[in-house]
């Protein structure tokens, strides 16, 4: 069944303006925040509430936070990490163009928590439709006077997959090629411009303002044990209602992909975008939480009728095409995996490209720089795990 | 001289902008930016050339992006890709002759749920058909 927290406003109120916000509790949690104790206290509700990143990684919002309100320094930053680039994932879009207030308020929220006075979206290129909505948001908000302790910046993405990885993100705000930056330093301590930094995902900075006006033990009550709250998916691929739903975490993936997107004859179903884990028809009870599979909530579907090495190979040649190539497992284990789908797929499959896949895979796995590069083998090593007498029937065929 | 991340973040910013003023970003552009923000030539064209929406050859006056991800590609994308190659009569990564279309393939442009989709200049199409395709450019003028 949906459940619908993060998306409370989404349809229900007008994105375009202010006054239709405010009627659904808009800017009570800011005000909350504000004339509490102190920031701490914020923190401490975040931290309680057990809220994990919604970007795919899932580390504890509150204790990034916290890091970055203990590191030293006056000038601090909060990024909305808006550049929604994985594949098969659009639920962020779907918050901006129909509640960006809800995010707005989290932002404000966020800075004042860690004591930033500046803030940026970083909206992707493909989002630029959004942009008017965005900033009409932001200045409606300054206006009624919620803005008065934060500045908030839209900064608009060039098209780069990179990008959405946070370090990268930054150095492209900071007017840079969005290359990966070695760490520690971590964001919170060395961020923007050597600054503490928090980046957040749009989906996670949604949730703030529900956590601060309902309280840390309303929104720990759902989920499981470390994953609290709802999770907001994109579903697509071979289903008969694609789209945007929310569930609570740890819900069957039967649920979302049978009951509510209506699909039929599953095959296979891939949880987390391009990088993401691809899950048999068998499994399709797996919940879906941090503790088994999530990533940033995309689903992407394919029934009966598809070729999973034909699949694996698209998504290597994606991934080969992304990589910012700064370090070489990446560069050249993306580039060399996709030469070897695609030559499977066309049925040049010889013995022993399964032994060179996997352990290509396990090489990427270890030494690569960032989330791209050390997820890039999943798809590989899930489909050699769930499918693997597909790739041996086709090299036997070759 | 500076490094590219020493410019205050302007420098992708000012890129942004000259590209929406005269659709790509010449090598005069270049070279005027890298020596207003005290920039290596070398520094600016590096970033330049690293985003996808960035183009530092000239364009057609518009620019069609289909999605060529798998959440398009299941939803027959590729018929997509056909008669647009077909109606224009160029391949991706060319312009047409009388310079109005550029025509790319694009990767995830996160439209999934109307999939297939495709982007010109910054409207998004999608649930597209080989026939809804001529409609849609002929508006573009």
């Amino acid at each position: 069944m949906e459940k619908r927290v993060v998306l409370k406003n989404c349809g229900v109120i007008d994105p375009g303006d202010i006054a239709s916000y405010l009627t659904r509790d808009g800017f009570r949690a800011l005000e909350k925040a504000l004339t509490g104790p102190n920031s701490q206290q914020v923190i401490d509700d975040v931290k309680a509430s057990g809220l994990r990143g919604r970007g795919g990684a899932g580390f504890p919002c509150g204790l990034k936070w916290e890091l970055a309100a203990k590191a030293e320094g006056a000038e601090k930053y909060v990024i909305c990490n808006a550049d929604e680039g994985e594949v098969g994932t659009f639920k962020d879009r779907y918050i901006l163009e129909n509640d960006p207030f809800s995010l707005i308020e989290g932002i404000a929220i966020a800075g004042y928590a860690i004591g930033a006075k500046k803030a940026f979206i970083y909206l992707r290129a493909e989002y630029h439709f959004l942009l008017n909505l965005v900033k009409n948001a932001i200045a409606q908000s300054k206006k009624k006077g919620f803005l008065d302790h934060l500045d908030i910046e839209v900064r608009e993405g060039a098209g780069a997959y990179v990008c959405g990885e946070e370090s990268a993100l930054m150095d492209s705000i900071e007017g840079k090629r969005g290359e990966v930056r070695y760490r520690p330093p971590f964001p919170p301590t060395s961020g923007l411009w050597g600054k503490p930094t928090i980046i957040n995902n749009v989906e996670t900075l949604t949730n703030i303002p529900r956590i601060i006006l309902n309280g840390a033990e309303w929104f720990g009550k759902m989920g499981t044990e470390k994953s609290k709250g709802t999770k907001v998916f994109s579903v697509s691929g071979d289903v008969a209602k694609p789209g945007v739903y929310e569930l609570v975490l740890g819900s069957p993936l039967r649920e979302l992909v049978e009951d509510l997107a209506k699909a039929e004859r599953v095959k296979a179903v891939q949880i987390g975008g391009a990088t993401g884990r691809i899950i048999p028809y068998a499994m399709i009870d797996t919940p879906l939480s941090f503790e088994s599979v999530l990533g940033a909530g995309a689903i992407t579907v394919f029934d009966e009728s598809r070729d999973i090495i034909d699949i694996v190979g698209k998504t290597m040649r994606f991934l080969a095409e992304e990589s910012c190539g700064k370090c070489a497992p990446c560069r050249e284990g993306t580039e060399v995996m996709a030469e070897t789908m695609e030559r499977l797929a066309r049925g040049e499959g010889v013995e022993k490209d399964i032994k060179v896949l996997e352990e290509l895979s396990e090489t990427m796995m270890l030494c690569s720089l960032c989330g791209l590069g050390q997820a890039a083998p999943i798809p590989v090593v899930d489909s050699l795990e769930h499918f693997r007498g597909e790739y041996e029937n086709r090299i036997q065929q070759s | 001289m500076k490094k590219a991340g020493q410019n205050g973040g302007k420098l992708l910013v000012l890129l942004e902008a000259a590209q929406a003023k005269s659709a790509h970003i010449s090598t005069e552009t270049i070279t005027e930016l890298a020596e207003s923000l005290d920039l290596s030539i070398g520094e600016v064209y590096g970033v330049a050339s690293f985003y996808s929406f960035l183009h530092t050859k000239p364009k057609g006056r518009h620019v069609i992006r289909i999605c060529k991800s798998l959440p398009c590609l299941l939803k027959n994308a590729q018929t997509i890709i056909d008669s647009v190659r077909q109606e224009l009569g160029i391949k991706p990564g060319e312009t047409t002759a009388d310079g109005k279309f550029s025509f790319e393939l694009t990767n995830c442009i996160g439209a999934c749920d109307k999939a297939p989709a495709m982007m010109v200049n910054s409207d998004v199409h999608g649930n597209l058909t080989p026939k809804k395709i001529a409609k849609i450019l002929k508006a573009y003028k």
